[in-house]
């Protein structure tokens, strides 16, 4: 595949050097020279000095025939202008951009950049992860359907600990699908299967039942079921 | 009419002083209080500090009744992208933006917001002055 990759920033130059190793055409646009020539002397000549924002430099490096540009600049509004040029002046099929700020994504992707990558979003999860009393961890956004991937423990104490599948109340759409306890083989879960605390649990659930998700396998007071109601 | 103007340089504080002469209701955002010295003395608007690409701070800046957003810093996809979320987050129904790149200018006014290049408004002027029409 042909790839046009806008920044030369630290995301840049390790992308690029991963897309090289699979194989693919790369073009990089870096506007400072310094960093072009060290990239060139490092990589071949993979890097133009350039814009990556003015439509003139993007057409240069053949634009038009990408089937794909990633913008990874250390800014949100120039990541944004290259793929929107990509996307509407050379009908560039797909465009990824980074994204710095979190609040920005609604509007990249109202703008129509095809993908958004938020590495603030991800180093917070990573470390949340971490954290011993949190609860959920994100896996992985099925964008198109508002589905997340999760995963989480059942906490000591929960309500949920010593019941049957059958007898928990799930929010509607949401599905337990790998049970990992220690030492065993992770389980697909049945309705039979009962829960058992420090379980480590997969499970896919619509973006807006996340909370009742969470609080009918973490809730640890006996009325926890009822605020939901 | 209430009109917010992102960038306070020349051009931003002298066309908030023009539209608070005629009576609008106008508020500057910057994000360098020091700008602010370039409003006229007797501006009745508002000088606000803040950076206009933070949704919060164009909150602050009242952009939710806001009828026209206008931007004017020193970076076009700056402006751009202030003018997009004026436009897409918040609704506002006009965005009128300055970009100096003719390439960006003409791609962009396709694409919901009002924009024009003073590179190319004054290159014509001086052409035209230039061969006396």
């Amino acid at each position: 595949m042909y790839m046009v990759v806008i920044g030369g920033g630290r995301v840049g130059y390790y992308l690029i050097k991963a897309l090289l190793n699979e194989g693919h055409e790369i073009v990089l646009v870096e506007k400072e020279e310094a960093i072009c020539d060290a990239i060139n002397d490092e990589l071949g000549s993979v890097c133009v000095r350039g814009d990556g924002c003015e439509a003139a430099v993007l057409a240069d490096v053949g634009t038009d025939r990408a089937d794909m540009v990633i913008a990874v600049t250390g800014h949100d509004e120039d990541n944004l202008v290259a793929c929107q040029l990509a996307k509407h002046r050379f009908k560039v099929p797909r465009t990824v951009a980074r994204v710095l700020n979190p609040q920005n994504e609604v509007l990249f992707k109202k703008l129509g950049i095809d993908v958004t990558v938020t590495s603030t979003n991800i180093i917070l999860e990573n470390i949340e992860a971490e954290v011993p009393t949190h609860l959920m961890t994100h896996l992985l956004t099925i964008r198109d359907r508002g589905l997340e991937i999760v995963e989480m423990k059942v906490p000591e104490g929960s309500t949920a600990v010593g019941k049957a599948l059958r007898d928990i109340s799930l929010p509607a759409n949401s599905v337990l699908s790998l049970i990992i306890r220690r030492g065993v083989r992770p389980v697909i879960p049945s309705p039979d299967t009962v829960l058992a605390a420090d379980d480590q649990i997969i499970g896919v659930t619509p973006q807006e039942s996340e909370e009742a998700l969470r609080q009918a396998l973490g809730d640890t007071k006996t009325n926890g079921g009822a605020r939901s109601a | 009419m209430k009109i917010l103007i992102m960038g306070c340089g020349r051009v931003g504080a002298r066309l908030a002083g023009l539209l608070d002469v005629d009576g609008h209701r106008v508020t500057v955002l910057d994000t360098d209080s020091y700008s602010f010295r370039r409003l006229p003395s007797d501006f009745h608007g508002t000088a606000l500090v803040g950076n206009g690409l933070d949704q919060e701070a164009l909150k602050r800046a009242g952009i939710v009744d806001t009828d026209i957003f206008i931007a004017l810093t020193q970076g076009d996809n700056r402006n751009i992208m202030a003018s997009q979320v004026a436009r897409h987050i918040f609704s506002v129904p006009r965005a009128i933006c300055r970009i100096y790149d003719p390439l960006r200018q003409e791609i962009y006014a396709s694409l919901g917001i009002e924009t024009f290049s003073p590179t190319t408004v004054f290159a014509e002027m001086l052409r035209q002055k230039a061969e006396g029409r």
